[in-house]
């Protein structure tokens, strides 16, 4: 069996997802997908004994987040702050609870960050998440345990304030 | 039934909201939910949680992927790493001579190939800077039969819109049927800093010209200048400088051919 790009491709839109719910920009996200698939192609010798191909990518993005060695880009497209990073698909009313949600995300430790989005979006089974951040399966349930918890408690220490804004 | 409180474990619980559990440790498990109505409420918010990362990530698998990243998906080929010496390849088989790969790899060469020692050097060397862009692209584009333009001819007005707004300034392909070339269409190429425009012509026996138009002049240049010819193996170059635009007319043809096609243009109205 080998590396095929059409897989490759179908694979792409759900690394996009990952990425760009891992780090905050959606630039920087693209790059670090950019880079998963460079290294994936690199790697591609060892692709043989490899049967779970998304896992295998997963880990290649983790290890490069992880790492935080990546190549620097030129961007074309400077974001500021005003320039919205998701498409959110809400109404008016629930996209600040949206943006809400992307900042309380941003407030948890990327060991968390990763296993909760893991669940989340890939709903991968817990095994698969330990083999693909190459820690025990016990870390894994810890870290979603706590990122889940942290995340309910930021959500509602900052849902608080915003509302009292939005009443006056 | 044993009662199932003191086994729940944390990790249970989770794998409850994750649909990780076997049926019937699943049931087990919502049954201590039910008589934990404190725990059953912080399983409920962190499935909320979840549905919220969801809707919040989902919308990005319907975007398209940009082109760097369908492209690096691609299974690597040798040639996909030599893009750019790609052109060079090219250049120096049609040209048929090694004049291009010694500009390549000494500037200075090629540049001192362009001006002859009888023109005026009131900044020949960045005249010849943009000379040596154009002959370049006219080696790596004329040759090619499927895609020598992006926007043809038969796009006129288009093509007219497109190069004036990305150069951001307005230009007109030159009509230059009565010298016996007519216009194929044109591309836009980098130039040093930013946009320049290729147009290509042909004319009956298809002999290709090129007319590179570029704002990228020094200051010291930006006088109206005399004609410049430049010549190195088959390529022959006409440059010149007229308000703030530089101009090079490159061709396989005869020296005399372009001077002819060259004054011509030369008393065109190209940038409006």
């Amino acid at each position: 069996m080998r590396l095929d790009e059409h897989e490759l491709l179908n694979m792409l839109p759900r690394l996009r997802r990952y990425a760009r719910a891992l780090v905050r920009h959606k630039e920087e996200a693209d790059d670090l997908v950019q880079d998963t698939l460079e290294r994936a192609w690199l790697k591609s010798s060892l692709w043989r004994g490899v049967a779970d191909m998304r896992g295998w990518l997963f880990s290649i993005m983790h290890n490069l987040h992880a790492d935080g060695i990546r190549r620097p880009r030129i961007h074309t497209i400077e974001l500021d702050d005003n320039t919205p990073e998701i498409p959110i698909a809400a109404r008016q009313g629930e996209q600040l609870a949206m943006r809400d949600l992307q900042a309380a995300l941003n407030q948890l430790p990327d060991e968390q960050r990763e296993v909760l989005l893991l669940v989340a979006l890939e709903e991968m089974a817990y095994a698969d998440i330990a083999e693909t951040l190459n820690i025990p399966i016990g870390t894994v349930m810890s870290r979603l345990s706590r990122g889940r918890e942290r995340l309910r408690i930021v959500l509602e220490t900052q849902a608080k304030p915003v509302r009292l804004k939005i009443v006056k | 039934m044993k009662n199932p409180t003191h086994t729940v474990t944390e990790a249970e619980l989770h794998a409850s909201i994750d649909g990780q559990l076997s049926p019937a440790r699943q049931q087990e498990v919502e049954a201590y939910l039910t008589a934990h109505p404190d725990e059953a409420r912080r399983m409920q918010s962190y499935q909320a949680q979840k549905q919220a990362l969801r809707d919040l990530y989902n919308p990005v698998l319907n975007e398209k992927p940009s082109a760097r990243l369908q492209y690096a998906a691609k299974a690597p080929r040798p040639w996909h790493l030599q893009r750019i010496a790609a052109g060079l390849v090219i250049a120096i088989s049609s040209a048929g001579s090694a004049w291009v790969a010694r500009g390549m790899a000494d500037e200075n060469m090629l540049q001192t190939a362009f001006i002859q020692p009888s023109t005026r050097n009131d900044g020949p060397h960045k005249l010849a800077d943009f000379a040596q862009r154009a002959a370049v692209a006219h080696v790596v584009y004329s040759p090619d039969t499927r895609r020598p333009v992006e926007v043809g001819a038969n796009q006129a007005q288009q093509l007219e819109t497109w190069l004036s707004n990305r150069l951001g300034a307005p230009i007109k392909p030159p009509s230059l049927q009565s010298v016996g070339y007519s216009l194929i269409g044109g591309r836009l190429l980098p130039g040093e800093r930013g946009p320049v425009a290729q147009l290509m012509y042909h004319n009956a026996s298809g002999q290709r010209l090129t007319l590179y138009v570029t704002q990228e002049i020094t200051p010291q240049t930006h006088t109206t200048s005399v004609f410049q010819f430049g010549q190195d193996g088959p390529v022959n170059v006409f440059y010149w400088v007229d308000k703030n635009m530089g101009y090079a007319i490159s061709s396989g043809s005869p020296q005399a051919d372009l001077l002819r096609v060259a004054k011509f243009v030369h008393q065109q109205k190209i940038m409006m």
